[in-house]
């Protein structure tokens, strides 16, 4: 056989349903104190920093990072549960999501020691913002065409050139991004970018931010301007940031986030289509949950690899692949079915509302983080086709 | 990709191997592959893998046989394994020995029902019949698997006093042969007053879908075992072919369609092993079992639909010849859905028992698996 894919049915052990307990109560009580609504996805309370502290001091940032630096050694699949359980809720997770994902675990595996101890624990506190910064204007899928450069200076390096589409850079108190140190070479087009840790409050940088079609801003473009960064804020090895991106993906690529962004609409087309559908209705419910279920199964599967410390990078690929393909489609499904619940259903406005913010979400979800034509390349290589 | 740490899987893997090869079958339209595999098979002990040793049968856990089936679906296998394996699990419910030779189950749909003819008599109100001892069946059952191929069948049967199991002679019944897609026996059997050789109720507890569901679960894994071998045969294929000059999987196109049959094959084998993983460690058929199996049969049915179009794509003309094996594990992998309930019958008892309830009740079923 070719393919060895593998999607076992790793089960979340115990400690993960009182863990479950303990999120939905926490939840409950920040719904209850007003912290946001869970029914609007579309609104603007996405920059919650006294909640991401309030998540914080939980122990909830940086869960299966080592006590030393503010984590809290517990299981990829313990955290699967808080990530699954806030995105259901619709919590505004944006301020300390991408540093808990992926800033941290880059810090972790390439800081020095004293940038280690400075801020992990202010992330896993719910204190710091971080943004990523892959995109250039010239260089989207295409991450190793980019060329704004990096230029060695006395005690560091000067930065010229801009990043674009960066989420959270406006908020951001720190960014990950990869520059151009050196020319690619003929062998390998990949090398010569280098991993960097941008502090957002350095002179020379400016964000400017991009409208959405959803009405948000929440992506901006950041420009450099001889931005100075010091030597000890380079991540990892010089020209070589290509090695570092890639073993990433698995934890970027597999969490619940990529299939449950627009999942508001299901529970409100159920809600809404009461507990007597017709036969229409209970099929596309049906089909819906089924679907569900299956990416739900084969995300903790990926989870329970991750934990046993394997890279399941093709395996993660696919998931997001048809996670967010779903998700993509999952509003244009309730729209149909909604033609056939009673316009007097209680909840009738709100599912209306969720259901445009929703449609006007779907477009980006096969784009952001890797598009669906990247991710394809990627199981495509896995299949042993490239 | 093989369920390795399983002993009775990998008997049964060499055995497919062996005796199953898919060149081989396909070029032995007579049949004459069958009688060796069979017996291969049964000296194994693998059609009675869930028949306990006490009934005759090799007493092997769920776990096991469902990986025996996931096995038998990479091989496209086209004697009645799955159908006896179910037929002897459904016996050792009613603590009915399960007698040597090929069986199959009924009702294999949602719309057929097997009813025990005392309950008919109440329902007629004809009062002459006296002869009831044990009960006489009567009905039909549609799209029975392999039914003209088995000595035995076992059946699920309703009476005056509830269910009923029962184990029945083929020659006891009315056999009108037909074929399903894939060219496998999807016989109609009809029970006309049929003297069962064992009759028993069902066990307390008993759900009344369990067999439905079971079936549904054995249908999935093989759907997914086919999907995993059209998966192989595609990819091997793209690296071989050659077309402008190029092997066709250097094709951008390409590469993204067997991209998406991979996910369609991992959606198969995901929600299948879970579905299996949930009854095996379940006891009883509760709401979370009901999500696992209804849900392995509604998206192993539309990976099926969606991975057979793809392999045959890459495949071209030549996948759509009878000399070419294709059509063994994608026409299977299709005709397979309609077994035990097609995937829209599941979604609309799914969705009728998620809207029953209620929406906030939605996630945490979803989350507690």
């Amino acid at each position: 056989m070719t393919a060895a894919l593998r999607f076992d049915p790793i089960r979340l052990p115990p400690e993960c349903q009182v863990l479950r307990r303990e999120v939905r109560a926490f939840l409950a009580e920040e719904i209850a104190a007003g912290t946001f609504d869970p029914h609007q996805p579309n609104r603007e309370d996405t920059d919650a920093p006294e909640f991401s502290r309030r998540v914080g001091a939980r122990g909830w940032i940086g869960m299966t990072w080592p006590k030393q630096y503010g984590g809290h050694e517990r299981s990829f699949l313990e955290r699967y549960v808080v990530t699954e359980e806030m995105r259901v809720a619709n919590a505004p997770t944006r301020r300390f999501f991408v540093a808990d994902r992926q800033s941290g675990p880059v810090l972790l595996k390439y800081a020095p020691e004293h940038i280690k101890m400075d801020i992990l624990p202010r992330i896993c506190r719910g204190e710091v913002c971080f943004a990523i910064g892959m995109s250039e204007p010239n260089s989207g899928s295409d991450l190793f065409a980019a060329s704004t450069k990096a230029t060695k200076c006395e005690g560091g390096y000067r930065i010229n050139g801009s990043k674009i589409w960066t989420s959270s850079a406006h908020i951001a108190d720190y960014m990950i991004a990869i520059f151009r140190t050196s020319p690619a070479t003929k062998e390998n087009r990949r090398h010569g970018l280098t991993q960097f840790l941008v502090d957002m409050k350095t002179p020379g940088i400016q964000v400017n931010p991009i409208g959405q079609i959803t009405g948000q801003f929440e992506f901006n473009e950041v420009v450099f301007t001889d931005t100075f960064i010091p030597d000890d804020h380079l991540l990892g090895e010089i020209d070589g940031a290509w090695k570092q991106a890639t073993s990433e993906l698995a934890y970027e690529r597999s969490g619940p986030e990529r299939f449950l962004e627009t999942y508001y609409v299901l529970t409100e087309l159920v809600r809404a289509t009461g507990d007597k559908p017709d036969t229409r209705s209970a099929e596309g419910i049906g089909r819906l949950v089924a679907q569900l279920h299956t990416l739900r199964r084969m995300s903790v599967s990926v989870a329970g690899m991750l934990q046993a410390g394997q890279e399941p990078v093709v395996e993660a690929s696919i998931v997001k692949d048809i996670g967010t393909v779903w998700e993509q489609q999952l509003p244009q499904r309730v729209r149909e079915l909604t033609a056939f619940i009673d316009p007097d259903a209680s909840n009738h406005e709100t599912l209306e509302n969720q259901l445009a913010f929703a449609l006007l979400t779907a477009p980006k979800l096969t784009i952001q983080g890797g598009t669906t034509e990247v991710l394809r390349g990627i199981i495509a290589r896995g299949l042993g086709l490239r | 990709m093989a369920e390795t740490e399983n002993l009775v899987a990998e008997t049964a893997e060499r055995i497919f191997a062996d005796l199953a090869f898919a060149q081989t079958i396909n070029h032995d339209p007579q049949g004459g592959w069958k009688a060796p595999l069979w017996q291969a098979l049964e000296q194994a002990g693998l059609p009675l893998s869930w028949v306990p040793e006490a009934c005759g049968g090799s007493g092997a856990s769920l776990a096991e046989g469902f990986a025996v089936l996931s096995a038998a679906g990479r091989a496209a296998l086209a004697v009645p394994l799955a159908e006896t394996m179910l037929a002897g699990w459904l016996l050792a419910q009613a603590n009915i020995a399960s007698p040597a030779g090929a069986m199959t189950v009924a009702p294999c749909g949602p719309k057929d029902r097997i009813k025990d003819r005392i309950e008919d008599r109440i329902e007629d109100r004809i009062e002459d019949r006296i002869e009831d001892r044990g009960g006489r069946l009567s009905g039909r059952a549609r799209g029975v698997p392999f039914a003209r191929d088995s000595r035995h069948i076992a059946a699920l049967v309703h009476g005056s006093q509830g269910l009923s199991i029962a184990l029945v002679s083929v020659s006891q019944c009315r056999i009108e042969p037909g074929v399903n897609l894939g060219g496998d026996g999807h016989d109609t059997v009809t029970f006309d007053d049929v003297v069962p050789l064992a009759l028993q109720p069902v066990p307390r507890g008993f759900d009344p879908n369990a067999l439905l569901l079971m079936g549904a679960v054995a249908r999935s894994l093989q759907i997914a075992g086919a999907l995993e071998a059209l998966l192989d045969a595609s990819v091997r294929y793209a690296n071989e072919r050659v077309a402008f000059e190029k092997k066709i999987a250097k094709f951008q196109a390409v590469q993204h369609n067997l991209a998406r049959l991979a996910g369609e094959s991992a959606a198969a084998q995901a929600a299948s092993t879970s579905a299996a993983d949930a009854i095996a460690h379940s006891p009883s058929f509760d709401d979370a079992v009901f999500l696992e199996a209804a849900s392995a049969k509604i998206r192993c049915a539309e990976a099926a639909e969606k991975g057979a179009a793809i392999a045959h794509q890459v495949h071209g003309a030549i996948g759509f010849t009878i000399e070419h094996i294709l059509h063994r594990f994608s026409l299977r992998a299709l005709a397979w859905r309609d077994d035990f309930g097609s995937e829209s019958h599941w979604a609309v008892e799914l969705g009728r028992r998620v809207a029953a309830r209620g929406a906030d009740e939605l996630w945490p079923l979803v989350a507690s698996r």
